[in-house]
């Protein structure tokens, strides 16, 4: 079964959202249109719709998440669904309950959506295997996966800073072997026909055949960022240190860390972007994050609207569905 | 009491025989194929009449799951699938618990073997104690149990000394140490092969490098050693030719590939299959094909199941959280068939492959129809088409990726020692 099968519904429409890769084209189109819908609801005085009143949305966080899980926990809101939310990194499981168990029980609380972070890649898919036929997932990211909404939250500010995808070159610089904001980063920008996609980093921290996927590998920095349109700064583990992956940050920040200087091989409208929380002087120095340039502060504020759009569509569809 | 299989195509390897031929048994023996010998009158007559006659299957390594592990599988039950399956020989792996390194273990599972009625149950003991890779467990003892091998399973032994003091004592005590070999350092986090799925799926990866290393490091101290070394469920194409110089320097070294890596690759995982997750990981076509490829050239040795028999819930978690295996004893034949359909190699290669070189590997007699073998035979029709449902499967291991597949090749009565262990109802 492919993740497309698994997401879809027999009409085509959104049933689960787990992951970019296999979606088509005109979907993620219509998942940034309607966050446009929904991007203005932030900025009136009553911050909600009435769209999913009555509905129950859980926040399933296997992993600590601040940002992700307070941006669904707002975008739901919003929505006028009710909201769960469950730390189960320090409950169920350390009390042994299966994964499968933990979701039976909460499927009897009669819930509409699970909002699923977790630690290993594939759990969101496996979640939505799982699931009773009315309950809906959405993937806030799964192990070195994917996180399908931070992918269309930065497809979305991109759109609003450069328009047209097809004219753009874009670098994704850093910690990709381990990063799911990459991996959701490159399957919505190549289906959305970004031409020019690199990845930027040491070969210690670059995935194994990550050409099949249509990016081009610069190990040095001033190359891959050269004209760039977009440069997406990731975030580097601690930890990444100990496995031997890099001698130590200091290095890494010589090598690969995005400067003002070196922004300027960039184009001069380049924007930069950061999935947050970003490490000051490590992947990204403060001049720039801070600076004209950086789009960072942005992203958050789109993420909820793109959230909304795609738990409006999901849940909606589920609506249509269950009227006809 | 004498037996004449009547009619079958007889496919006997060592021999060189295939051919329609009756085959004469007496007292759990070969007498003789083709024509009785003088004046030989059979008790009693298996008509084979369109069917194949073959002997035995061995699996190289069998998880048993018993002791400790009776919710995923039992020796007797095991015993009796592996029977209906066309085995006639399987050796239990020692990851049970408690860990088969000390000889009661060993006659707790060959008293519950014995009373199965199915397939002969052999044992392998562990390499080290608790396959922990620390201490050398009692080899000798474990030998006077009834042990046929030791191994340390997919357990890699960091310490290059432990590894070299373990093959020279399993050399002493005149042990075959059965390897599956992989670098614990390039293993140790991995779950899938790396490659492009590794990377598009988020999995942490196992290189080909992992298990390459790991066959070097263990020829070379093997044959300082003077060890009989076995490579068992071999995954990666560059494994073939260091073993393949190692036999031309004379080294005592054999290898075998599971049947399931020369059926898939990593692609199969698809998204994230679990019933593919298995260990040593499936790798590329080329891997799979040159594992094919090194069978038909005698470059592998042998075929094995590696049945590994799992509960449900073992399966039943994201990728990552599962458990690796596929029980694999009941479609073992009719993929087995496949692959001799589909080019990879012939009948006469398939069934040495599964049969004649596990006992040789073995050291044990039998895998041929020479008169005084044991009579170790299957008996399968070779046309026969089902399909792979709940009520089919006999092993109590529902991991399967063949759920609701069709088959072509069934089975339909197994001998060891000149009992029948199974016969189909028809």
């Amino acid at each position: 079964m492919s993740a497309a099968d698994i997401q879809l519904d027999a009409q085509g429409r959104l049933r689960h959202f787990i992951a970019i890769e296999g979606l088509p084209r005109a979907l993620l189109t219509q998942i940034l249109d309607n966050a446009e819908r929904f991007a203005p609801v932030g900025d009136r005085a009553v911050k909600k719709v009435p769209l999913l009143r009555g509905r129950t949305v859980a926040n399933l966080f296997f992993e600590p998440s601040t940002r992700t899980r307070t941006t669904f926990d707002l975008a739901a809101k919003r929505l006028s669904a009710d909201v769960l939310n469950l730390n189960i990194e320090a409950s169920s499981t350390k009390k042994g309950e299966s994964l499968a168990d933990t979701l039976r029980n909460l499927e009897a609380m009669q819930c509409d959506m699970f909002v699923v972070r977790h630690q290993v890649s594939g759990a969101a898919h496996f979640i939505a295997q799982q699931v009773a036929p009315h309950i809906s997932v959405i993937n806030g990211g799964d192990g070195r996966h994917e996180h399908p909404t931070q992918g269309m939250l930065d497809a979305f500010t991109i759109r609003r800073h450069k328009q047209d995808f097809t004219r753009l070159s874009i670098a994704i610089v850093g910690d990709v072997a381990h990063s799911r904001v990459a991996r959701s980063n490159i399957q919505a920008l190549k289906t959305l026909g970004v031409p020019d996609l690199r990845v930027v980093g040491p070969k210690t921290l670059i995935p194994p055949q990550i050409e099949a996927q249509g990016v081009q590998v610069f190990d040095d920095l001033d190359e891959g960022i050269r004209d760039c349109d977009v440069v997406i700064t990731l975030r580097l583990q601690q930890e990444r240190m100990q496995s031997a992956l890099l001698p130590s940050a200091n290095e890494y920040f010589r090598e690969y860390g995005l400067t003002a200087e070196r922004l300027r091989l960039a184009k001069p409208d380049a924007i930069v972007m950061h999935p947050g929380p970003i490490n000051r002087g490590v992947e990204i120095d403060s001049a720039v994050a801070d600076g004209v340039q950086s789009v960072i502060l942005q992203q958050v504020t789109y993420g909820i609207a793109v959230r909304m759009a795609v738990m409006a569509m999901i849940l909606g569809n589920q609506a249509l569905a269950g009227a006809a | 009491m004498r037996w004449q299989i009547r009619g079958g195509r007889v496919i006997d390897p060592a021999n060189g025989h295939d051919g329609v031929a009756d085959l004469w048994l007496e007292d759990g023996r070969v007498l003789a194929v083709g024509r009785a010998p003088r004046g030989l009158k059979a008790d009693e007559v298996f008509n084979a009449n369109g069917l194949v006659v073959a002997p035995g299957f061995v699996d190289l390594g069998s998880h048993l799951r018993e002791p400790g592990f009776a919710h995923k599988a039992t020796v007797a039950r095991e015993a009796r699938a592996a029977a209906a399956s066309g085995f006639t020989t399987v050796c239990c792996t020692p990851d049970t618990q408690p860990v088969i390194d000390n000889p009661a273990v060993v006659e707790h599972i060959l008293k519950h073997a014995a009373s199965a009625g199915g397939a002969r149950v052999l044992v392998l003991g562990a390499l080290t104690v608790g396959l922990a890779g620390e201490v050398l467990a009692e080899m000798h003892a474990l030998k006077a149990a009834g042990v046929v091998g030791l191994s340390n399973l997919d357990r890699a032994i960091k310490d290059t000394a432990v590894l070299k003091h373990a093959l020279a004592y399993a050399a002493s005590a005149e042990l075959t140490v059965i390897s599956q070999p992989e670098d614990y350092w390039l293993g140790r986090q991995g779950q899938v092969h790396e490659g492009a799925v590794s990377t598009r799926l988020g999995i942490p990866g196992i290189p080909a490098a992992a298990e390459v290393i790991a066959v070097h490091r263990e020829l070379t101290l093997a044959a300082a050693a003077g060890a009989r070394l076995h490579f068992s469920r071999l995954s990666a194409a560059d494994s073939v030719k260091p073993i393949v110089e190692a036999r031309r320097r004379g080294q005592a070294v054999s290898a075998d590939v599971s049947l399931a890596h020369l059926c898939f690759t990593v692609d199969d995982i698809g998204h994230y299959d679990p019933n593919f997750h298995l260990r040593p990981p499936l790798r590329e076509k080329t891997d799979r094909k040159a594992l094919a490829k090194a069978v038909a050239t005698g470059a592998i040795d042998a075929i094995s199941a590696g049945h590994e028999p799992h509960d449900v819930d073992a399966k039943a978690a994201p990728f990552g959280l599962t458990e690796p295996g596929m029980s694999t004893y009941d479609t073992f034949l009719p993929v087995l068939l496949a692959q001799v359909a589909g080019g990879a190699f012939d009948l006469a290669t398939a069934i040495g492959a599964a049969s004649l070189r596990p006992h040789q590997i073995l050291g044990r007699e039998g895998g041929h129809f020479s008169p005084g073998a044991p009579s170790d035979l299957c008996i399968f029709d070779p046309t026969r088409r089902w399909t792979v449902t709940d009520d089919t499967l006999l092993s109590s291991g529902r991991n399967t990726p063949y759920f609701n597949h069709a088959q072509t090749g069934r089975v339909v009565a197994t001998m060891v020692g000149g009992e029948w262990v199974f016969q189909a109802s028809v």
